[in-house]
């Protein structure tokens, strides 16, 4: 090509990228999106770890599906694992076995795909955690929180769906499990039963039936949230923690392009690689030994995967109550768990909007919290979190039993008083913490960080030197607002006639005062009281 | 003939009858009787129940009385066999602690095999029982692993886990792993069904049942048993796999993702 000639072609990548932008008209797009601001802070990768997970359990179910058969027909296990060979089991179970011990790589594929379904639950808990006590939940994340939310729940049941394909005698266990909640459901419970197995369990149907829930139906529901989620991320665009430079209106970071790219895909690598690491040093659901299942036989040690945990703890430490009328029988026993379960999560989806209830706040807020300068809020989400622990420890009472010696009884009184008591305990410890935290925060800004060195003075005494905080660390220290208590207002109006306050108003305004109030919050320091210290009359 | 049949109302001949008759019923016995032993045997086996008779005095009569007939302290040992015995002492859960909590747990082997089988002759002379089984008996030879399997997960999976890890009883007590125990102690126990365990007798699992189990075990949890998947994480199931995942899996992730969150771009430091 002669560079003389004015008209000559532009290279191959401008052409291609031109007659892409011609048809999809990608130029725009890329040029609003690609210089996109994101913070820099480990916690805001924990959603990362999550997608990136779900990408693997992705990957690696599609190569699962070409080997796994969806069928409970009995046939006669002759593989190469020997203590079973044999033995009548369903096609699933057999598939499984022939996926873990004769397909080329099959058990590293199904060891990475149930270690990063695991991970991929543990993330977005902690992931979910992290928004929560941040307070990146408020607005406008409401929506964006619900979403997350339900790819919590979705994942649980993704996952209970797909470890109970095999047909193994443990998740056998799980589904009969299962089946006993929706039966003790007043009513319509044999009705769901009878439907969703077909008949009487377990029946010839749940495998198949289980195998397009857990591959197509919440996978592809799954999937359209996740892609919700992320372009809520980007016209939200990410919230960041206070500090000099940062407001409510900008976003103080790296651009997507180059640097964000460059690290979320090396990110995703280093994900792939160490859960691939993880499946190929630890052995997950060895269904081989678990045999396959019968209604006639049943295992001690029979817990679902952890983020099943709850649920079972709930059970577990329920004491069976039923109560019989007219012929009729209601198992309390199973029915409460299967209520408190949902409350219990549906508590934590709809807090956001508990808590702007309360403030009365319909501002945006950008600026992340300190956990410690919403010590109501914290205290909290560490009183759930710890009655979630609690009915994890009750799930496997009988191995903490066995482990630490105790008596399998004893746990299950620990885990019943815990439930209630846990989580009370919780709150008002996490709450002092806040506060002493608070206190700390307000000491270092108005006196300065202590260096540890000690001066004696002329005349004898000993002081501990304090070094002022920067203008940066004292911002950061004292950006955040506030509130006030909201008050009920006059009952009264201008003309003196007596104005109804509604129930409601005054549940409200208790509440703001707990949340609020002169117990809940120190505090800041005003620019008085700092410079009437820092003038040199104040003494420490 | 003719001198016998001339002598056969001799006076002596009654006599004569009634001594071959006798010597006969005797030699026939003493070839058929179930019994019969030799003299230097039975004078060892009178003499290992002598022995066994002192230990128990001193190891087990403050317990179990003086005679095997039990007390508050302990059962009677009357009819629970040299294979009850040969478990109970030969896994160290006997003598027991003064002071035992739930469940007497399997703990150091006091005895020596020889005098366990004193003690075994002792408690077996005091009334029948399952005798301690032979090689034959639990060895590995003509065994189906696979049936021994469906069998351990039907009889014995609801106690002892899968492959025999253990698990929780109530208040305490507990069935206790079945790994790195001898297979004569496996046939034993479930014969005589110790402690919290239900008793197995050839009525209900037949010998050959048993063999088939104690395969099976020894296929999935003996020493030469390879984990196909890597690290079994004491093969509990999904309690230790959680721990697990969340501790290494994703604390491993967090540890990775604070690594990378702190080497930023260099263009500007905050």
């Amino acid at each position: 090509m002669s560079n003389n000639d004015d008209r000559r072609k532009a290279p191959a990548g401008e052409r291609v990228a031109d007659w892409a932008d011609g048809r999809l008209g990608i130029y725009s797009l890329a040029k609003a999106n690609m210089r996109k601001i994101f913070p820099d802070h480990w916690s805001f990768m924990l959603g990362e770890i999550c997608l990136y997970s779900f990408i693997i359990i992705i990957l690696t179910g599609v190569y699962l599906t070409l080997f796994f058969h969806p069928s409970m027909n009995e046939v006669e296990y002759h593989g190469s694992y020997v203590p079973l060979q044999g033995q009548l089991m369903s096609e699933a179970f057999a598939s499984t076995l022939d996926i873990s011990f004769d397909v080329r790589g099959g058990l590293l594929i199904r060891q990475i795909h149930h270690w990063a379904a695991i991970i991929f639950l543990a993330g977005m808990f902690v992931h979910m955690m992290r928004v929560f006590f941040t307070g990146a939940f408020r607005k406008p994340r409401e929506i964006n929180w619900l979403f997350g939310f339900l790819l919590f729940v979705l994942g649980m049941f993704t996952g209970f769906t797909g470890y109970s394909l095999p047909d193994d005698l443990l998740s056998g266990t799980g589904v009969r499990f299962t089946q006993g909640a929706i039966l003790s459901v007043p009513i319509v419970g044999t009705y769901i039963s009878m439907f969703l197995f077909g008949g009487e369990f377990p029946g010839g149907d749940f495998v198949a039936r289980f195998y397009s829930i857990h591959i197509l139906l919440l996978p592809g529901i799954m999937l359209g949230l996740v892609v919700g989620h992320l372009i809520l991320v980007f016209y939200h665009k990410h919230t960041q923690f206070a500090g000099p430079g940062r407001t409510n209106k900008n976003v103080v970071g790296m651009p997507l392009l180059p640097v964000y790219m460059a690290k979320a895909g090396g990110f995703f690598f280093l994900v792939f690689g160490a859960i691939a690491a993880l499946a190929g040093i630890a052995s997950v659901n060895p269904i081989w030994a678990l045999g396959p299942y019968r209604a006639d036989q049943v295992s001690t040690g029979a817990q679902p995967d952890w983020y099943m945990g709850f649920a079972e703890g709930l059970v577990r430490a329920m004491p069976g109550w039923e109560i019989n009328f007219w012929g009729h029988t209601l198992v309390l026993g199973v029915f409460i768990p299967l209520v408190l379960f949902g409350l219990f999560l549906g508590v934590i989806a709809l807090y956001p909007f508990i808590e702007s209830w309360i403030t009365g706040d319909k501002r945006e807020h950008h600026i992340l919290d300190r956990p410690r300068n919403a010590p109501t809020r914290t205290a909290f989400g560490v009183a759930w979190v710890t009655g979630y622990m609690i009915m994890l420890i009750g799930g496997g009472n009988d191995i903490v039993a066995t482990h630490f010696h105790l008596s399998i009884n004893a746990v299950t009184w620990f885990v019943r008083i815990g439930f209630f008591a846990g989580p009370v305990l919780a709150f008002v410890i996490t709450k002092r913490i806040c506060l002493g935290l608070q206190r700390r925060d307000k000491d270092k800004v108005l006196h300065g960080r202590e260096t540890g060195t000690i001066k004696r003075l002329p005349h004898g005494e000993y002081i501990e030197v304090h070094e002022p905080l920067s203008q940066e660390q004292l911002y950061t220290l004292t950006s955040h607002e506030q509130y006030a208590p909201a008050e009920i207002g006059p009952t009264v109006d201008e003309n003196g006639v007596e104005r109804k306050v509604k129930r409601s108003e005054k549940v409200r305004a208790k509440l703001s005062k707990a949340y609020y109030g002169e117990e809940s919050q120190i505090a800041k320091p005003t620019v008085e009281e700092y410079k009437e210290i820092t003038s040199g009359h104040g003494h420490h | 003939m003719k001198k016998l049949s001339a002598r056969r109302r001799h006076p002596l001949a009654a006599l004569v009858v009634l001594l071959l008759a006798l010597a006969c019923t005797g030699g026939l016995y003493a070839a058929f009787a179930p019994a019969s032993k030799a003299q230097a045997d039975e004078t060892a086996q009178s003499l290992a129940i002598e022995e066994g008779k002192k230990l128990y005095a001193v190891g087990c009569a403050s317990c179990h009385g003086t005679g095997g007939q039990g007390s508050s302290d302990g059962p009677s040992l009357v009819g629970v066999g040299a294979a009850a015995v040969d478990f109970q002492v030969g896994t160290g859960r006997m003598p027991a602690a003064t002071s035992q909590g739930a469940q007497v747990p399997r703990k150091k082997v006091v005895y020596t095999q020889a005098e366990i089988d004193q003690l075994a002759a002792y408690i077996s002379s005091l009334g029948a029982g399952p005798n301690i089984p032979t090689e034959a008996e639990y060895g590995p030879e003509g065994a189906d692993i696979a049936k021994g399997g469906e069998l351990f997960r039907t009889n014995c999976a609801q106690c002892h886990n899968f492959t025999g890890k253990g698990g929780a009883l109530t208040r305490g007590k507990f069935a206790p792993t079945i790994e790195d125990v001898d297979p004569k102690h496996i046939y034993e126990a479930m014969q005589t069904g110790p402690q919290n365990m239900p008793s197995f007798p050839d009525t209900t699992l037949s010998e050959q049942n048993k063999k088939d189990i104690i395969a099976y075990l020894n296929a999935v949890n003996g020493d030469e048993t390879e984990s196909p998947g890597g690290l079994e994480l004491g093969g509990l199931g999904p309690v230790s796999e959680g721990l697990f995942g969340w501790i290494f899996g994703l604390g491993g992730l967090i540890a990775v993702a604070v690594w990378v969150a702190a080497r930023t771009a260099k263009a500007k430091k905050s």
